[in-house]
């Protein structure tokens, strides 16, 4: 370990691939998770075309690898005429995908919520939207939030194969300083260590929203 | 009877996968009434409160509320009709994410566009009148039985309906619990609402009901005073003494 | 279109070849961690304070890292350190096995847990040691009940292997990418692999479901 190439080259290499890691990480977070409630509601409450369609997408994009998805967007939409920057690309990639696994855990919670709960709220007069946003949601979204929360703390690990479609996040910056300076091990500890702590940063954040949004007694039965 | 007409029910029916659940159900209750529904379980008392707050739509028939009769083709028309149904259910279906404030006054701010302060205010009251006002920072999960069903009523009683329905309200709680519930509806019956309620409550129906309706296979089959109905009196004994007596001898 | 189909047809043999690569590196992938994570989730219920932070932090720092960051500190820095020559095939095979004992362990663990109390009380009432009951009475339990887990970890570990592809293992989707590129048929050929690896986790998962409902026992929910 040599502390000057560490302090002076590596940290501030990284610290530049952060940032590429974190714009892609929020804004696929944001846009899977909404893709993923739209895509959760329509299988479950949808007519039967919306709900199939719903059902056939998470299916592909859950039983195939997130780099194919990937490669499919980035080499083979050009074969059909349309062009991506490796970075919208990504963001894409991602986005459909941990929106498929969000539709997984939002159609489970959905199905646990009691039919009761919808009636009662229509003979109060809510409306049929009302009651999605107002009763459903904030119940669905708290059984949800384990599954939910693991799948963004997937998200931040798989945002390193943006690296492989020359987005150049941190792994990026990692593997093109460890190529130069043939520090493979140092490299890419310290990399891992970036990760790690993202991804602790993220399951302490969780907790800390689960414990807030924790009612008594609810999500027992 | 003197009191006005509140609701009028013409040749309500109601048929589920095939079956016939409601055919041709005629009733008028009377402001102030409470009416009472008994009959054995699948005879229809639970779809007809329901078809009555169009929380299932009648096949055919009327339902006149205070003179204009109830249509029910526009969305909001049915929205609008529904607050002034409140509905009290068998299991309660409080909304488990609310706690007991919550639940009285989310209606209030969502559907009746309140403020927050108005809201909270307005459910205080309500929780206070049900007798749950020191619970009003639980959840469901941390409230006995009789504090849930309690609980409900003050969620309905928050929107001022015309009437109320209840769909065996003590159905579903420890029988220590029944008395609780069954006072507070006894208060609000004194105090002039008009209440609908399904129950096998017979004690309860016999000295508070104005009517007592027998519903089995779909239809009124019997309907009058309480002291008409349960009396042993006359040649006959209807059918609802006779289902009475059945369900004293099941639960004495 | 029809240029599309034919480069499909001439390269399908050489990609499914791939997919026996692929194959291997999961199945071994998948007993490295069932052999290791099991021992782990042991240790981790039962065992010592030290044996289970041990575990813990082995589970935080594989759960916590990147595959892609994985296969680069250990193909091009750790193994290269170690003067280990070892080939991207079991390279991928032991560093996604090595991640498989964290998740597998998490998985057997929840098992263990999720028994109920009194069954390692009973089988030392019978006069067992604590490794005969925990062998004999806890893990057979424990396997069966996994099964749910484990096909979600091979699906993981399928979809994880196609990341094997920066070493250079002749996979699935290497051989698709180095077809691709030269015959310019991405979209067709990159449809084609997303087609394989679905099957593949389809069978996979079909496999295990069956497996699950063969050990099924009557009024034991998993």
């Amino acid at each position: 370990m040599d502390p000057s190439f560490i302090w002076s080259e590596l940290v501030p290499a990284l610290n530049k691939g952060l940032i590429v890691s974190l714009l892609l990480i929020v804004p696929s977070a944001c846009i899977g998770l909404l893709l993923g409630i739209l895509v959760g509601f329509s299988r479950t409450f949808g007519p039967p075309w919306l709900s199939r369609a719903a059902s056939a997408y998470a299916t592909i994009f859950r039983g195939t690898p997130l780099l194919v998805q990937l490669f499919m967007l980035y080499f083979g939409l050009p074969g059909i005429g349309i062009y991506l920057t490796p970075y919208v690309a990504a963001v894409a990639g991602f986005s459909l995908c941990s929106g498929a696994y969000h539709s997984e855990y939002i159609r489970g919670a959905l199905l646990s919520i009691k039919s009761g709960q919808i009636r009662a709220a229509e003979s109060l007069g809510f409306s049929r939207v009302k009651t999605m946003v107002h009763i459903i949601l904030p119940q669905a979204m708290r059984r949800a939030l384990p599954g939910v929360g693991n799948e963004l703390i997937y998200l931040i690990k798989y945002s390193s194969l943006a690296y492989i479609i020359t987005c150049i996040e941190l792994t990026g910056e990692g593997k093109i300083l460890a190529a130069q300076t043939f520090r493979y091990t140092e490299v890419f500890l310290i990399v891992g260590c970036y990760y790690l702590l993202l991804v602790s940063l993220a399951s302490v954040g969780l907790r800390k929203l689960e414990d807030m949004l924790r009612v008594p007694g609810f999500g027992k039965g | 009877m003197a009191e006005e007409e509140l609701l009028r029910v013409e040749g309500l029916s109601k048929t589920i996968s095939g079956t016939s659940i409601l055919s041709d159900v005629d009733m008028v209750v009377r402001k102030g009434d409470l009416k009472v529904l008994i009959g054995p379980s699948g005879g229809g008392k639970s779809t007809l409160l329901q078809c009555i707050n169009l929380l299932l739509f009648p096949d055919s028939g009327r339902i006149v509320l205070d003179g204009r009769e109830v249509t029910f083709r526009r969305k909001r028309e049915v929205l609008a009709y529904r607050q002034q149904i409140g509905m009290i259910f068998q299991e309660f279906n409080l909304f488990d994410h609310l706690n007991a404030l919550q639940n009285v006054s989310i209606a209030l701010r969502k559907v009746r566009r309140m403020s927050s302060r108005q809201a909270a205010e307005r459910a205080e009251r309500e929780l206070e009148r049900v007798g749950i006002w020191e619970q009003k920072g639980l959840y469901p999960a941390e409230l006995s039985g009789g504090q849930k069903q309690r609980l409900s009523i003050a969620r309905a009683l928050a929107m001022d309906p015309a009437i109320l329905l209840l769909d065996e309200p003590t159905s579903a709680l420890d029988p220590e619990l029944i008395g609780e519930v069954l006072a507070v509806i006894r208060d609000l019956s004194q105090r002039g609402m008009t209440m609908l309620m399904a129950t096998h409550q017979m004690g309860f129906a016999r000295t508070l009901a104005q009517e007592i309706m027998f519903m089995e296979q779909g239809r009124i089959v019997e309907q009058g005073a309480p002291q008409e109905l349960l009396s042993h009196s006359g040649a006959e004994q209807s059918r609802t003494l006779s289902f009475c007596s059945k369900i004293n001898e099941l639960y004495a | 279109m029809l240029e599309s189909l034919l480069a499909v047809k001439n390269a399908l043999p050489y990609i499914l070849q791939g997919s026996l690569v692929t194959v291997g590196i999961v199945l071994g992938a998948m007993l490295i961690g069932l052999a290791l994570g099991l021992p782990m989730a042991v240790g981790q219920v039962y065992g010592t304070r030290p044996i289970r932070y041990t575990a813990a932090i082995y589970v935080w720092f594989f759960r916590g890292i990147p595959v892609l960051v994985l296969f680069f500190l250990f193909y091009f820095g750790l193994f290269n350190a170690l003067n280990l020559n070892l080939s991207a095939i079991v390279t991928a095979a032991l560093v996604l096995g090595l991640r498989g004992v964290a998740y597998q362990s998490q998985i057997f663990r929840g098992g263990i847990e999720a028994l109920p109390h009194g069954q390692l009380k009973a089988a030392r009432a019978l006069g067992m040691s604590d490794t005969r009951a925990v062998v004999s009475i806890i893990l057979p339990q424990v396997l069966r009940t996994s099964i749910p887990g484990w096909a979600n970890e091979y699906s993981i570990v399928l979809k994880d292997s196609a990341i094997a592809f920066v070493l250079g293992a002749p996979e699935i989707l290497s051989r698709t990418h180095f077809v691709a590129s030269r015959t310019y048929e991405h979209f067709a050929l990159y449809l084609t692999a997303g087609v394989i690896y679905f099957c593949l986790t389809w069978a996979g998962v079909h496999l295990l479901h069956r497996l699950e409902k063969k050990l099924y026992i009557p009024g034991y929910s998993s």
